[in-house]
Order: structure tokens, then C-alpha cells, then sequence
């Protein structure tokens, strides 16, 4: 267990992370500045209910619908709030196509940045030091930990996250996927597809 | 100048491990309510989003690295709480009163999750700063890139970036200046854009040469070439 440094408030609580999260929200719910009905409300929202999902279907319609791919490379926060998908952390999103050409990534070096409406809540790997610290440096020797190996004149373009724009990446659609509805094709859109770290899975 | 949390082209991390593709959102019930206590704490409105992350970002550097993501989260928020004047030390000693807290008419409650949810906030604001550079011109990132606002202070700008030469890709509005908002000398909105780097400017040793790493700076951080 780390040991607090020094005087910070927060080392009075329990070091033990599961007793220091249970030991902060006892003294606020005693207090009545917080619902523990509210916490399960947002847990299960982004437990339940919000999750890479939601991008699959935009990446879909994106794949299918030529006028609300323009759209969308348009002005992505208007056309994914018309599907529903706004709020926090996808105040304000931008679309980004792969190409054979180029290829898109997205990270925030800073912090944790990432479009919650539309992916949900990052994996543990997206907030790792290894993964913030490196893509913007050696983006394909992280594609590799990933299995995925770019040709060479496919360039690689990292989208660091610094402000409170959110990316969103449209991965190429697939070979063999012409005819298949919308709700096939987003079978085939991984969450990892969308931050960069994927393709788009093979059409069977 | 560097601060921890600024770490974008550090050596040394070893490989990325990506999940398994049936890997809970949260791994253990304890993420879970650490991110969930977070932002209901937030909805008390004491603080504004560029704050409560600075108060990540300057827990020491031992604790920032020793501690786990949510660990950073529960802590920053714990000292955040007393800072703000939300809680006292003698509260998270236990040995503070249940009396009626005067912020308590503001807590958050089950039935208006969804709509704080769904409201999100929002960090466009109308500026009378004009924009000063066009999609691409040639900019130069400022060097030193430390806060100019307050020493060791909040900012946007990596330390990678600091001084070196991009293109502005494209303009995304005018937005709420971080290093300002972060320590309550206001939202000071300016012109933000999307910066592209060639990645042979930024790494000495770049993987491929037509590699590029696009950065959200703010005006204030751009001067022109």
C-alpha cells in the first residue's frame, strides 16, 4: 500500500482504497450532501446503459448513409445528439476518418479524456501511464501490444485530447461487408476500432 | 517544470495491456463508487471541471504515481472537499457533527441523475478575443509551456509540445481557458484549435516520418511563425 505523502487531507481517511472510497462517502451521506440512490443511478448508467454500443451505431450509419457520413464529418455533436448520444464528456465531439492513407488514434496525455456518450467510461488501459506516456511517441509500437500492424505508407495520426473536444474514429469499413444492414455492420465496430487501437472486425 | 500528470513521450512505462473483450466497466465495486461519489460531489457545484482535475494533478508525485486511477480520483476529491470548505479535517477524522450542512439543499439527488447526466457541461462561450490564426498557418507553441497565470499552475499544453512548430488544422470556437478557470481567476473563453505536429518535430527519433500527433491548444499558447 503507498504510503499518503505528508499533509493532503486525504491521508486522514483509510489508506485501504476500498475503505477510503466507503469511509469518504459515509461522512457525506451522514451529511446529506449525497444520495447513495444517486450513485447507483449513475453506476448503473454507465454500467448498463452507456457503452460502446452507442459509437457502433454511429460508425454504421456512417458506413451506410453517405449523406449522414457528411454530416457527421461536419458537425458530429449535432448529428450523434439527434440519435440521442450527448452529455457529459461529449460536449463537444469531432469525427475522424481512417483511410488507407492515414490512420487515426485518440489519447489525452493529461488525463483521462475520452467521449463518454458514445463509448462509455475508458478502459483501464486507455488511463495507463504506459498507454499515455506512449502513443503519442511510438503510436505503432502500441498498435503492435494491440496485434495490429499498419502498412508503412499508411501514416499514423494521434489525436491528443487536450481540451474538452471529444474524437470519435471511424474505422474503414470492412471487405465483405457490402449488403449488411446497419445493425450488422455495427456488429462489427469494436470499442478499440473507435479509439484507434482496432479495426473493424472481418464481416464473416 | 514538468508536473507528473504531464507525461505524453515518457520512456520507461513498458507495454500497454488492452482488456478482455468481456472485461467489466468497473473492475471492482470500489471503482465504481469512487467515480460515482466524484461526480456527485461535483453536482454540489463548489468547483468546476479544470479544478477538480489541478487537484489531481498536484497531489505529491509520490502519490500520483503510487496510487491506482481511482485512488488519484477519491484522493483529489477528499482534499478538494476541504479546500473548498465543503468538509474539515475533523470530519474526516470522524469527529465532526451530522448537524444540517448548508450546501445539503444541493445534493444530488436519484431522479435528477439522468438530466446532470445529459446536460453535461458545455465549455463553448462567446469570446471577444478574435482569432488570430487560420486553418494552415504555421504556429509555434510557447516555450517555456509551464502556466503563465500562476507558477506551477494548471495548463493545457504538454511539456512535449512546448516550442515546437505546427499547422492549425482547424478552429473548434472559442472555449474556456483551463489555466484561468482552474484557479478561479475566471473563464477567460479565447479561440481554441487543433494543432498538427509532424512527428519528427516532436521525437528525435520518430517510428515513421509522416507520423502526426494533432494537440487542442489554446490561443494564448500559439504565437505566429
Amino acid at each position: 500500500m503507498p504510503h499518503d505523502h505528508h499533509d493532503h487531507p486525504h491521508a486522514l481517511l483509510p489508506p485501504e482504497p476500498a475503505l477510503r472510497v466507503k469511509a469518504l462517502e459515509t461522512i457525506l451521506t451522514r451529511k446529506g450532501l449525497i444520495d447513495p440512490g444517486a450513485l447507483d443511478q449513475i453506476i448503473d448508467t454507465y454500467q448498463n446503459k452507456i457503452g460502446p454500443k452507442n459509437g457502433a451505431q454511429v460508425v454504421a450509419r456512417a458506413w451506410s448513409d453517405p449523406g449522414f457520413r457528411d454530416a457527421l464529418m461536419q458537425d458530429a455533436t449535432a448529428v450523434v445528439a439527434d440519435l440521442g448520444y450527448f452529455g457529459r464528456q461529449g460536449e463537444h465531439m469531432v469525427a475522424v476518418e481512417n483511410t488507407p492513407d492515414l490512420h487515426n488514434m485518440v489519447v489525452c496525455t493529461l488525463c483521462s479524456c475520452y467521449p463518454w456518450p458514445l463509448l462509455g467510461i475508458p478502459p483501464a488501459w486507455y488511463k495507463s501511464d504506459a498507454y499515455r506516456a506512449r502513443v503519442v511517441r511510438e503510436p505503432r509500437a502500441v498498435l503492435a501490444d494491440f496485434g495490429v500492424t499498419l502498412p508503412k505508407e499508411t501514416a499514423v495520426r494521434v489525436w491528443d485530447s487536450t481540451a474538452e473536444m471529444r474524437y470519435l474514429v471511424i474505422p474503414m469499413r470492412p471487405e465483405g461487408s457490402e449488403g449488411l444492414s446497419v445493425d450488422e455492420l455495427a456488429a462489427l465496430v469494436s470499442r478499440d476500432s473507435m479509439i484507434g487501437t482496432g479495426l473493424a472486425k472481418v464481416a464473416k | 517544470m514538468t508536473r507528473i500528470h504531464d507525461m505524453g513521450g515518457r520512456f520507461g512505462d513498458g507495454p500497454v495491456v488492452p482488456d478482455a473483450p468481456d472485461a467489466p466497466v468497473f473492475a471492482t465495486d470500489w471503482h465504481a463508487q469512487a467515480l460515482a461519489v466524484t461526480l456527485a460531489c461535483g453536482a454540489l457545484g463548489q468547483w468546476n471541471i479544470d479544478i477538480s482535475r489541478h487537484a489531481r494533478e498536484r497531489l505529491s508525485p509520490q502519490d500520483y504515481t503510487g496510487f491506482s486511477y481511482y485512488e488519484i480520483w477519491i484522493s483529489a476529491l477528499t482534499d478538494l472537499l476541504v479546500e473548498r470548505g465543503v468538509l474539515t479535517l475533523d470530519d474526516l477524522r470522524g469527529q465532526g457533527d451530522d448537524t444540517s450542512h448548508p450546501l445539503a439543499s444541493r445534493m444530488l439527488k436519484a431522479d435528477a441523475v439522468a438530466a446532470m447526466l445529459a446536460k453535461g457541461g458545455p465549455a463553448d462561450r462567446a469570446s471577444e478575443i478574435a482569432p488570430k490564426f487560420s486553418p494552415g498557418q504555421a504556429v509555434r507553441c510557447r516555450h517555456p509551456g509551464d502556466s503563465c497565470l500562476v507558477d506551477g499552475g494548471h495548463t493545457r499544453l504538454p511539456a512535449y509540445a512546448a516550442g515546437a512548430r505546427g499547422y492549425v488544422l482547424r478552429l473548434h470556437g472559442t472555449h474556456v481557458l483551463p489555466d484561468s478557470n482552474a484557479h478561479d481567476l475566471g473563464e477567460a473563453p479565447e479561440p481554441l484549435y487543433a494543432v498538427r505536429f509532424a512527428a519528427s518535430e516532436l521525437w528525435a527519433n520518430p517510428e515513421n516520418a509522416d507520423d502526426q500527433v494533432i494537440i487542442d491548444l489554446w490561443q494564448s499558447y500559439l504565437e505566429p511563425l
